[in-house]
């Protein structure tokens, strides 16, 4: 069959669905492109929802990205509200939750994840939002005024970004972390004492090591109860606390799933017609040399780019290095590698300051680095940790040492 | 509606539609030029949109920010007619602007 009379379904209309409908069409792909997404709207970016949106410096159409007009000019057929409820491998067909069908040639699986939410009783009232959609966001808004009280469930970089903007607008603003630090999961013990001073500084009530009891007043909570009884008044409350990833579906078609949809390095899933991409896959990193799960930009587009070359018949495998940002107040945070399994810190700059670069190093080579508002510092390092680069600790201190002359010609 | 031109490392141009306010980076990955990938989608993280911009125009823009500049020292092969694409809204003064796509990036 000529691609031409192909047609090409893609299952969620998120970062990795949108980039992969634009990459189709850029590699020249000239069949019917479907773009299923449950959520109204067209592709967005997720990451001004925690920041430039929530904080209403951005309209809804500063997150598209790709504009309505120009999604139909590239012949994107766009259906939202659409939840793709089965897959049937057999018939290369997709039913919707509303009965529509959909034969497909080639299937993207883009279908990411959704927020994990708090299993408390009144975890379910209005006024506990999670913040993942346009939708939370939407509700989140008409809290979002001077005085108000917000209690922030979680201290990863959702929850703290969104405690930066709260703050902005000014509001009361308490985030409650279960762990005995913020940023756990992803940084050492010395970058999340930076973080908790700044939101200290900038008057936040920032708690670690609570635990939640519950939740008081109805129809909204009011209070939020701590282990030990302390009450915290809340006029809303927002939970951060991490992401399941949208495999449901995978597996009921019967495709490998174990923490995410397992693809290749082609984003090739257990079925030959079928791909997936972004923060819904378990990928082999070259760059971790083992299996990961991402939930970042950067994983979601890149990956989609490589689904989208292998369903177009010009493979290119998924090899990139991971990298992510956060902005909170003035700051901007990039980090690139992942520094689990290091064995040695440096720091160039001042952890008592506001800018200051984190190195980490195993066996002598450069396998992240967290850099805050250190953008030159951040670029060489991102050229250091892909080339796995040897280098001297010492110099990685020195400040009088441009980054720059540490990258091997 | 200003035009603005984007010109790849092999010469191929490609004259786009841009409405006034949005960015460089915007009007190249609405219409799908290559090479410019906006991966941050605006927010001077990633330097994905980073481009040559031609005289008389990239005299006339406000220059480049701290941050801003920071992110071109390291970018793909930077120049002195380098900027981000994200950080350059289109203006109606900027109607015809020239911009080129670094090789390789
Ligand atoms: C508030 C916030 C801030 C963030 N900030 C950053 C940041 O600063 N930097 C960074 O790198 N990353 C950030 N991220 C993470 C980043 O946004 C995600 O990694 C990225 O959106 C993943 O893209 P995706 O396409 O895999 O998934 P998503 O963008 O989640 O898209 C998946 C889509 O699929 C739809 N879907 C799911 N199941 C079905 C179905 N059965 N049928 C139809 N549709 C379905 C969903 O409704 C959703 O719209 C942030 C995320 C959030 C929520």
């Amino acid at each position: 069959m000529s691609d031409a009379a192909s047609t090409y379904v893609i299952v969620g209309a998120g970062q990795a669905g949108g980039e992969l409908a634009a990459e189709l069409r850029k590699l020249g792909y000239a069949g019917r492109i479907v773009l299923l997404g449950e959520e109204p709207h067209i592709p967005y970016r997720r990451p001004p929802l925690s920041k430039a949106y929530l904080a209403g410096e951005i309209a809804e159409t500063g997150l598209y990205v790709i504009q309505e007009a120009q999604l139909a000019k590239i012949g994107v057929e766009f259906v939202g509200n659409a939840r793709v409820a089965a897959i049937d491998r057999a018939a290369k067909t997709v039913r919707l939750a509303d009965g529509r069908a959909f034969a497909y040639d080639k299937l993207a699986l883009t279908t990411g994840g959704r927020a994990r939410m708090l299993t408390l009783p009144g975890a379910e009232r209005p006024n506990v939002l999670a913040l993942r959609t346009i939708a939370d966001v939407q509700k989140l808004k008409p809290y979002c005024q001077p005085g108000k009280r917000i209690v922030i469930i979680g201290g990863g970089f959702i929850g703290l970004e969104t405690a930066a903007v709260a703050r902005k607008l000014g509001l009361q603003v308490t985030v409650l972390e279960g762990l005995p630090r913020v940023l756990a999961r992803v940084t050492v013990p010395e970058v999340s004492a930076f973080f908790e001073r700044v939101h200290r500084e900038a008057g936040v009530d920032l708690r670690t090591g609570v635990q939640i009891e519950g939740f008081e007043g109805e129809p909204e909570v009011t209070q939020v109860v701590l282990a030990g009884g302390e009450k915290i008044p809340a006029d809303v409350v927002v939970v951060g606390i991490g992401l399941t990833p949208n495999t449901e579906l995978a597996e009921a078609a019967g495709l490998a799933v174990d923490n995410g949809i397992v693809v290749d390095e082609h984003a090739q899933t257990s079925d030959p017609d079928i791909v997936a991409a972004g923060d819904c896959t378990n990928h082999p990193s070259e760059f971790l040399g083992r299996r990961v799960r991402l939930e970042s930009v950067q994983n979601a587009m890149e990956q989609a780019r490589s689904a989208a070359r292998t369903m177009a018949g010009k493979p290119d495998p998924y090899r990139a290095v991971p990298w992510f940002w956060s902005d909170q107040y003035d700051l901007k945070l990039q980090m690139v590698g992942l520094s689990s399994g290091f064995d040695r810190f440096v720091v160039r700059g001042d952890l008592g300051g506001r800018a200051f670069a984190a190195f980490y190093l195993k066996d002598g080579r450069l396998i992240a680095a967290d850099a805050v508002s250190r953008p030159q510092d951040f670029m060489f390092a991102k050229k250091l940790v892909a080339m796995a680069a040897s280098v001297d600790p010492a110099q990685l201190a020195d400040e009088s040492v441009p980054l720059k002359n540490l990258v091997p010609a | 509606m200003p035009k603005i031109v984007f010109v790849q490392p092999d010469g191929r141009r490609q004259i786009v539609d841009a409405p006034v306010g949005q960015s460089l980076m915007e009007a190249a990955t609405q219409n799908l030029v290559p090479g410019i990938v906006g991966e941050c989608g605006g927010s001077c993280s990633c330097a994905t949109c980073h481009v040559y911009i031609d005289e008389p125009w990239f005299s006339q823009l406000t220059p480049a920010d701290e941050m801003e500049a920071g992110m071109l020292e390291g970018a793909v092969a930077p120049g002195p007619h380098s900027r981000l694409g994200c950080q350059v809204p289109v203006t109606d003064a900027l109607d015809g602007l020239v911009a080129h796509v670094p090789p390789g990036q």
